[in-house]
């Protein structure tokens, strides 16, 4: 039995309902009662698990009120505890005493599913901004999403910090570069930072709403655009959520494939991020190189995948895109010049003082810090936490290919600019491994539709980290509920703590280290 | 020295634009020049706002910035602030969240002043549509000049419309 399943089992014994109806089979899930929420959340605090998610999905189409989810990682186990809440009177008692991240988690869901977690210390709209009306719950069956809605007034109470000298700098929505909006509100005495707070949710396109008017094939395109740098990883992420309820056998050759693109995809944007991350230290030179090895990437894809990012070439039962012995030749060539090129980068980033000078012992975010946020992906990895889904959650063909995951301990700028470093020259060992191994055979095969009231649920390995979906049916088989944790999700909570008693001109290379996603977070 | 070493090397990758834009450009080519020496006095300054965008339009607008499609060889550069702006390019769709913020950006540019809409959300609000949350393509919220589609559009596509743009009035 699972550490976390007999934990759960130990603290609320019988009580815990152990459930059949949710994919895939080897994960627990269980039903507890409502007032055991937190009792479960103790328990798996003290077994040290990590959560991973929180969130509310509407299940009156099923005869039943609320359902409220927490997933938690410990290892490779996943774990999901669900409790239900009747429609007329939607509290649970919070969990962020327990689990930090759960502290953003709670606002969203309040916001959206108008659930209250009571005992939450902070219940100001999270995404929902306050110029919408109080009772908009657009994640509600009752919601009518394709109407606009009117502007209320109303005004979001920052943190206010007092004192002699101390000042508060607005930054954004609309930032400076060409990169996505968002709000940083800071508080500072001279240089230094007192505090930082980020108000995100500018993005918000209603993405998890629109889920529910998609088909499930549709479904995959829109996961594709979450976050456009993560295109992959995220139409990956639904797909295999999806094929774990509808029993999808997907080919070995799709599968491999599958790996294929999410490398690459992961070396182009850490590419990016170097020499974004030397660029804000103003090295521009590296951003230059870094950005002209992005751009060979990039037309390789389009040349053998016909897209740039490899958008839509993950679908439900496979893939839709192949490569021939021609492309494999022309990959591996690619790889060659790119890898040589890539190292003689590597070793003038070595020796640059005055770079040096910037990135290291700036934005540290220390291993404790990393774990209380549940911190996930290269965020996670440069702050001592071993967590990648590769090496603990495998999916085919990880489990075959083995890898070596770097995992750095300073968790300063420096520490996450070379988890990039090491993770590229692996990936590009992977792919190496990949275009050798590749299977024969299909790349597609029908997925089918699941059976109506089921769930599914995958996490995958992102370029970010790990990102989450979780699927649920309704009566129809049609998509009640999709859920989706893109890595930014909890690792934004990692910005705010690595920048204090930095000095301001650093946070944007602070931030260009940590590249999280506004329209991931935002939904 | 490695870094010297490193340019020499690299040497100007600079391209000549792929012979199927070729003539396409060289058509506007003849246009912009006069128009941006004439109008802009030698030199276009865009202003790019997301205003909703999945970040995928923003990948692709950095990329003509890199030393390949290298688009300062147009004249053609990037400024922080709206009030510098001779073109807004604008990622989309429009999101109720970033509506006012989209609006400041357009009155704090002075006029005259041309909007690109970028992509296929940019344009008409893509898969994302009109919603609660999302108003739809750019022109639901301010004029618009230019439309460029594609999802996202390639750097190729991204400098023809921009080009357009400015031979559009």
């Amino acid at each position: 039995m699972s550490i976390l399943k007999s934990a759960i089992l130990a603290a609320i014994g019988t009580e815990a309902k152990f459930d059949g109806r949710n994919y895939p089979a080897s994960m627990d899930f269980c039903a507890v009662p409502r007032g055991k929420f937190i009792d479960a959340a103790r328990a798996m605090k003290k077994a040290n698990a990590l959560l991973v998610a929180e969130w509310s999905a509407d299940e009156s189409p099923l005869g039943r009120g609320f359902g409220v989810y927490a997933c938690y990682r410990w290892g490779a186990e996943y774990l999901v505890v669900k409790i239900g809440l009747p429609y007329d009177d939607p509290v649970f008692t919070s969990i962020t005493g327990k689990f930090l991240p759960a502290y953003r988690f709670e606002r969203q869901m309040r916001s959206f599913m108008g659930v209250v977690p009571v005992g939450h210390p902070d219940l100001r709209p999270w995404i929902k901004f306050e110029d919408w009306p109080e009772d908009a719950w657009p994640l509600r069956k009752s919601f009518d999403a394709s109407k606009p809605m009117p502007r209320v007034a109303g005004e979001y109470n920052f943190v206010r910090a007092d004192g002699e000298g101390v000042y508060e700098i607005p930054v954004g929505p609309v930032h400076a570069g060409i990169i996505e909006p968002g709000h940083f509100r800071f508080q500072a005495v001279g240089e230094d930072i007192l505090n930082l707070e980020e108000r995100l949710g500018y993005v918000h396109k209603g993405i998890e709403k629109k889920f529910e008017s998609l088909s499930w094939k549709d479904g995959s395109r829109l996961a594709g655009r979450v976050s456009g740098d993560t295109t992959v990883a995220h139409s990956l992420a639904y797909c295999m959520a999806l094929e774990s309820m509808t029993g999808c056998n997907v080919p070995e050759r799709a599968q491999w494939l599958r790996a294929l693109f999410l490398e690459r995809e992961r070396i182009a944007n850490h590419l990016g991020d170097i020499g974004a991350v030397c660029n804000d230290a103003a090295f521009a030179f590296m951003l230059y190189q870094m950005s002209r090895l992005r751009e060979i990437m990039l037309r390789t894809n389009h040349k053998l995948f016909g897209h740039r990012f490899i958008m839509d070439r993950i679908m439900p039962g496979g893939v839709s895109a192949d490569i021939d012995s021609g492309g494999k030749e022309m990959m591996l060539s690619e790889l060659k010049q790119l890898a040589k090129e890539f190292n003689r980068l590597v070793t003038i980033y070595d020796e640059n003082s005055s770079l040096e000078d910037r990135v290291r012992d700036t934005g540290i975010l220390i291993p404790e810090k990393a774990r209380e946020i549940c911190a996930v992906g290269i965020v996670a990895r440069a702050s001592g936490l071993n967590i990648d889904c590769r090496l603990q959650n495998p999916f085919p063909p990880y489990d075959r290919i083995g890898v070596n995951v770097p995992v750095l301990i300073y968790g300063d700028v420096n520490a996450r600019v070379y988890i990039r470093i090491k993770e590229v020259r692996e990936s590009i060992r992977i792919i190496r491994e990949i275009l050798e191994t590749l299977p024969a055979g299909r790349i597609s095969a029908d997925c089918g539709i699941p059976a109506s009231d089921t769930a599914g649920f995958s996490a995958i390995e992102g370029w970010r980290g790990e990102i989450v979906y979780w699927l649920q049916s309704g009566a129809n088989s049609e998509i009640n509920r999709c859920m989706v944790r893109d890595p930014s999700s909890v690792n934004w909570l990692g910005l705010e703590q690595a920048v204090l008693g930095n000095i301001v001109p650093d946070f944007p290379l602070c931030n260009k280290s940590f590249n999280q996603s506004y329209s991931g977070h935002d939904l | 020295m490695k870094i010297l070493k490193q340019i020499l090397r690299t040497g100007i990758v600079t391209e000549p634009l792929p012979a199927e834009a070729a003539a396409e450009i060289r058509a506007v080519g003849a246009k912009l020049e006069e128009a941006i020496r004439k109008r802009f006095r030698g030199s276009l300054t865009i202003r790019q706002v997301d205003a909703g965008s999945c970040n995928g339009c923003e990948l692709e607008i950095h990329a003509i910035n890199n030393a390949i499609y290298n688009c300062e060889q147009f004249g053609i550069h990037f400024t922080a602030s709206p009030r510098f702006a001779d073109m807004l390019l604008v990622t989309g769709p429009v999101t109720r969240n970033m509506e006012i913020a989209l609006r400041r950006t357009y009155n704090s540019t002075p006029p005259p002043k041309l909007v690109v809409a970028c992509g296929d959300c940019g344009c008409d609000g893509g898969i994302f549509g009109e919603s609660y949350a999302s108003l739809g393509g750019i022109d639901k919220v301010i004029p618009v000049d230019v439309f460029i589609p594609g999802c996202p559009p390639t750097p190729i596509v991204l400098l023809n419309g921009i080009l357009k743009a400015v031979g559009s009035r």
